[in-house]
């Protein structure tokens, strides 16, 4: 079985973001590392391609070449990965970046498309069933559970209420929430291996993707302004000395709310 | 400028329309000048009253899509109407499971961009604010090309208030044959056991963390909430550690709430986090670490360990 796992790489969300001051996006030129939400995917993809043969694909856009945070999921134990790079990406909407990641997960036949329900950064969340509808094929996000049965997808979806079990035949894309299953750290002998296995790297002419429908041309939108947040502004901070409780009692009070 | 056909996407559960639908077509309401909702399920008809009072002169009705997870035929349905003239300036879809799915799949099908995470519109609708990096940085932006533009909107962003219209005009809008997009079918839903108000209702959420320690110890939060008639919720690294269900999640990637009063323990506060709480209305934090980024939205707090200052908290609670 292929699964091709989409992942991100992003620069640390640790660090205090920088957005570039004329075109307001973010600023991508730094060290990136992969999104925390997309091991979680990696994990699964790991877990369910564990047969004689199977393998999980890495697909992943970034500027510059970037394969950082892919060297980190080629670690955890994917075989290889696709990159799109290209300078003619920069400013892609989620809709623009559906387009490429699609044109390169055609590339590798998968039986199963994984990705995180949505990035660290830019969390718009909808690359997973745009994706889908480009490859034209089902989709089931917010999976908290997966497991296969012949070329049957059972999936746990998460729900307002609770969840849903979910059945959808294969080929299919799926998102998968944040504790759907607990990565693993890449091993010594992962992180060694992982310097020698392919990464492919494509430009948006190699996937036949029209250059008129990615970038910032290609974005249907633009950010005007951006401006820091009004603070909130810390209250009063206290170090407890037994009073803590008593300290809140008289807040709630105070609020009337008891 | 102004727009003129808003649409929503309106969610109707067995109760009625959710809260968020209402919050969204009273929005609809102040930026264009005719409010249509689109919803499916097999009781739509039946809240046509519930959509016209908040604003919808019509209803587009989709109808039971049955076990079909609801993204791709509520999609189709709605690309048949645009695709066939009838269209809006602008569709606001509801940023939850089902609505992100709608939103995923309308703007890939009918190749528009998206504008997702919106939590407010200004220049009548034609321009929308966005939080970015845990809420540290507000963003404005706007469509560049021919609509119908879709807007994908945060829970709480609008108020919700009822305008007083009449029951709305329903008229059938099937969904297309979905196809083999459409193969994933719910064969069974669960419900998980909530007691006291929702999370994102309620006036009073108490939260824990990973400070609280262990899963156990979530039961502090609980009794807390319940003594103050309020609502469980928790952080995004508890509910990764399975200590509590998906459903009480608050930040990000979880539910963005507006209470009166939020009570944060054990919560370190990262971005994640406080750009789903931070819009409460009063703000206590409780956490032994004084460095944590929760204290820099905290009206009160106190610096110290929760399995000190809850357990006393609680008992006053219960001697009052």
């Amino acid at each position: 079985m292929n699964v091709v796992v989409c992942v991100k790489q992003i620069p640390d969300p640790a660090a205090p973001p920088a957005l570039d001051p004329t075109t307001h996006t973010l600023d991508r030129t730094g060290k990136l590392i992969l999104d925390d939400s997309d091991a979680y995917g990696v994990e699964m993809g790991l877990q369910l391609a564990s047969g004689e043969g199977d393998e999980v694909t890495l697909v992943s856009m970034a500027p510059g070449g970037e394969v950082s945070g892919l060297r980190t999921a080629l670690a955890m134990g994917a075989a290889k990965a696709i990159l799109v790079s290209d300078d003619a990406l920069a400013g892609s909407d989620a809709l623009g970046t559906a387009k490429v990641l699609a044109a390169a997960i055609r590339r590798a036949e998968p039986d199963l498309v994984l990705t995180a329900t949505e990035s660290t950064d830019g969390y718009t969340g909808t690359i997973p069933a745009q994706l889908a509808e480009l490859l034209g094929l089902p989709s089931v996000t917010f999976a908290k559970k997966i497991s296969i049965d012949g070329s049957t997808l059972k999936v746990e979806r998460q729900t307002e209420a609770g969840y849903d079990e979910v059945e959808c035949p294969m080929p299919a894309v799926v998102s998968v929430t944040a504790g759907v299953v607990e990565p693993r750290y890449p091993s010594f002998k992962g992180i060694m291996a992982a310097k020698s296995k392919p990464v492919d790297i494509l430009t948006v002419d190699d996937l036949g993707v029209s250059k008129d429908e990615v970038g910032a041309t290609g974005a249907g939108q633009e950010i005007t302004g951006v401006a820091k947040a009004e603070d909130r502004g810390a209250g009063e901070i206290v170090v407890d000395e037994g009073d803590g409780a008593q300290r809140i009692v008289a807040f709630l009070q105070e609020l009337k709310v008891i | 400028m102004a727009l003129g056909t808003v649409w929503v996407l309106a969610e109707v559960g067995e109760s009625g329309p959710t809260s968020l639908t209402y919050e969204l077509l009273t929005e609809a309401r102040s930026v264009g000048s005719a409010v249509a909702a689109v919803a499916w399920g097999p009781s739509t008809a039946e809240h046509a009253a519930a959509l016209g009072e908040y604003g919808a002169t019509k209803v587009y009705d989709i109808g039971d899509v049955g076990e079909t997870l609801p993204g791709v035929p509520v999609a189709g349905a709605i690309a048949a109407l645009i695709e066939g003239g009838d269209k809006p300036d602008a569709l606001l879809l509801p940023a939850s499971y089902d609505g992100r799915d709608v939103a995923g799949r309308l703007s890939a099908r009918l190749n528009l961009p998206v504008l997702t995470n919106v939590v407010g519109l200004s220049e009548g609708g034609t321009e929308s604010q966005h939080t970015l990096f845990g809420g540290t940085i507000s963003a404005t932006a706007r469509f560049t090309g021919a609509g119908p533009h879709l807007y994908v909107v945060r829970a709480k962003s609008f108020a919700a208030e009822p305008g007083g219209g009449g029951a709305a005009e329903v008229v059938s809008a099937p969904a297309p044959e979905p196809g083999a997009t459409g193969a994933a079918r719910v064969i069974a839903r669960h419900v998980e056991e909530r007691s006291g108000p929702k999370l994102d209702e309620a006036s009073i959420i108490v939260s824990g963390g990973r400070g609280l320690g262990s899963a156990d110890k979530y039961e502090m939060i609980e009794q807390l909430a319940s003594l103050l008639h309020g609502a469980a919720g928790a952080s995004r690294a508890i509910v990764d550690a399975g200590w509590v269900p998906y459903a009480r999640q608050v930040g990000q990637t979880g539910k963005t709430v507006k209470p009166n009063l939020y009570i944060a323990c054990g919560i370190s506060g990262a971005t994640q986090h406080l750009v789903g709480m931070k819009g409460s209305k009063n703000i206590v934090a409780v956490n032994k670490d004084q460095d944590a980024p929760i204290f820099t939205v905290a009206d009160l707090g106190i610096v110290g360990d929760v399995h000190k200052v809850l357990p006393a908290l609680i008992e006053a609670l219960k001697s009052r």
